[in-house]
């Protein structure tokens, strides 16, 4: 993605890696984000990824396919995924398509997304020691 | 002095690459909102759009989208998704989800059927497919 | 020429002929602008005496009446000017949206607007009453013109209103169906009386909106008080849940009677995948667990 400005953004906080879409993305685009997220995911060895939807006004079926894609490559490379920022009408018009995003966990925002893996990728969680909070 | 046919009413977008189906669902959220169709509503319309709108690019090349402002029996949004492809030789079938051809029509058409008020469809193989599809304002 | 418009001519004739006349009318709409903007301050007092002797606009002072139809009488002859009525109909819904507030009705609208054509046409009867075949020309140039003026005007009036009564109405609706954020990240959606599809989609996007406003986590929906729910309804409830988990917040059904469980299966709910709970104090109690309010044997599950 170098022509314009940046229609993602993909940064790196420890083992996580926050991917945020700033605007529509068209189909390429779509493709393109997948492959620059996921040859990351490889590269640094993420444990968690994070993707920030909130400034999609449109989440339809490829996109939700390809999120869905994401995640699921980032499995194969031992990463868990997060969705976060789908908004209110998106939400609403996802779930009247008839698509959503299956077995990929959403959050609200960013501060729950990072919550979440936080909850589920912590040493103390996968030795199975019970902590408050979700 | 009548100028006939009103553009601010209508638009038609060309369809034909990836980048158009972005453009057809903009088109139809700003013409639609002149109506007064809550956020929500024009998500989901655009979202229709988006999905009928990829039919064409996917399977029939180029085509054309028309959002068209209607007033008759009520206030709506009237999208017309009319291309020159191969058109689909079993419509019913296709219309039911995960229906999927070699090029996997997957949720498009049933999808968009079931986000829009009023949805028809007519398709000719050798000569093309239109979608005809409707979203009504709220009464009053 | 003279007056050879008759309607009797054979169909070619009678193209040429709207050719002919479009190409006069033409012509003579700029005589006529030139002559609205020559007599402008005249012609407008006129207009807002006759408005004055018909009780119009007697919600407003005399000073906004003043600049009120000056701003119409400007508009107005521009649009005859230049054909365009887009810059009316700014202006139109513009002044909808100043004067409905008021109280101001559609019919005195469109019978201000009536009566600005009203004094225009006179002033060019005056103009070209020693010209008859010239006045005819004239008047034809302008009525078609006028009427759209007037249906532009109405029409804007009408859907400014329109908009505002919607707007009315969902502000009442939402009144009468809150959304309630009885604890941090927590929400509650009481289920009173009977719904219907309509309702129903609305109460899924009020919802919606106030898990974004309240950072909601968890969602008590409470259909104690719903007598009944058919299969529109239960759809839109599945739908709830499913639209409200993509934003990151569980639900809990309460209240949930064996018929509307029934309608629930009818429509293929899997009701083990739903979360629901009794009563609305038991649900209220699994929501605390789930936000970590209570110690627990085990983390709460989510989504």
């Amino acid at each position: 993605m170098n022509d314009g400005p940046a229609l993602v953004s993909i940064m790196r906080q420890g083992s996580y890696l926050i991917a945020s879409v700033h605007t529509a993305l068209d189909d390429s685009q779509m493709i393109r984000f997948q492959e620059d997220l996921v040859g990351q995911i490889g590269g640094y060895r993420s444990r968690g990824v994070i993707i920030d939807v909130a400034a999609l006004d449109v989440l339809d079926s490829f996109g939700s396919r390809t999120l869905r894609n994401i995640a699921e490559m980032a499995r194969l490379r031992g990463a868990l995924t997060v969705i976060v920022g789908i908004q209110p009408e998106v939400a609403f018009s996802m779930v009247a398509l008839g698509m959503g995003t299956g077995s990929v966990h959403t959050a609200l925002d960013l501060e729950e997304g990072l919550a979440y893996l936080g909850s589920q990728l912590s040493v103390s969680a996968i030795r199975g020691v019970g902590l408050h909070g979700v | 002095m009548d100028r006939g046919q009103q553009p601010e009413n209508r638009v038609q977008i060309p369809i034909r690459v990836d980048a158009d189906i972005v453009t057809a669902r903009r088109g139809a959220r700003e013409l639609a909102a002149k109506i007064g169709l809550t956020p929500t509503e024009l998500t989901v319309l655009a979202t229709a759009v988006s999905e009928v709108a990829r039919n064409i690019v996917r399977f029939a090349g180029s085509g054309q989208i028309v959002v068209e402002l209607v007033d008759q029996p009520r206030r709506g949004v009237c999208i017309v998704a009319r291309d020159a492809g191969p058109g689909i030789a079993d419509v019913e079938q296709a219309l039911k989800d995960g229906y999927s051809t070699y090029h996997g029509l997957g949720l498009g058409l049933p999808g968009a059927r079931r986000l829009m008020d009023e949805f028809s469809i007519v398709s000719e193989v050798g000569r093309g497919t239109t979608v005809t599809m409707t979203k009504w304002g709220r009464e009053g | 020429m003279d007056e050879s418009t008759s309607v009797d001519v054979e169909v070619n004739g009678e193209e040429e002929q709207s050719a002919g006349e479009r190409h006069e009318q033409s012509e003579l709409l700029p005589q006529l602008v030139a002559h609205l903007r020559e007599h402008r301050t005249r012609l407008r007092q006129q207009w807002v005496n006759r408005i004055h002797e018909a009780h119009l606009l007697d919600a407003m002072t005399p000073q906004e009446v003043a600049a009120e139809t000056t701003s119409v009488y400007d508009n107005y002859v521009e649009v005859l000017e230049t054909g365009s009525v887009e810059a009316l109909q700014h202006y139109a819904r513009d002044l909808s949206e100043r004067i409905i507030p008021r109280g101001v009705e559609t019919q005195e609208v469109v019978s201000i607007v009536l009566l600005l054509r009203d004094v225009l046409a006179r002033s060019l009867f005056e103009k070209y009453q020693r010209d008859f075949a010239m006045l005819n020309r004239v008047l034809d140039a302008y009525e078609p013109a006028a009427n759209r003026i007037a249906n532009t005007v109405a029409g804007s009036f009408v859907d400014e209103r329109e908009r505002v009564i919607r707007q009315q109405q969902d502000a009442i609706r939402e009144l009468s169906t809150p959304v309630l954020p009885v604890r941090e990240r927590l929400l509650i959606l009481p289920i009173i009386g009977v719904l219907d599809g309509e309702r129903a989609r609305q109460l899924t996007v009020q919802l919606l909106s106030g898990i974004r406003t309240h950072r909601a986590k968890v969602v008590v929906i409470d259909i104690t008080g719903a007598p009944d729910v058919d299969e529109v309804v239960a759809n839109h409830l599945v739908q709830t849940v499913d639209a409200s988990r993509l934003m990151g917040a569980s639900v809990i059904i309460t209240g949930l009677s064996p018929e509307i469980a029934q309608t629930l299966v009818t429509i293929g709910v899997d009701l083990s995948k739903m979360n629901t709970i009794g009563d609305l104090q038991g649900g209220l109690e699994e929501a605390e667990r789930l936000l970590g309010y209570t110690v627990s044997r085990q983390e709460g599950v989510t989504g």
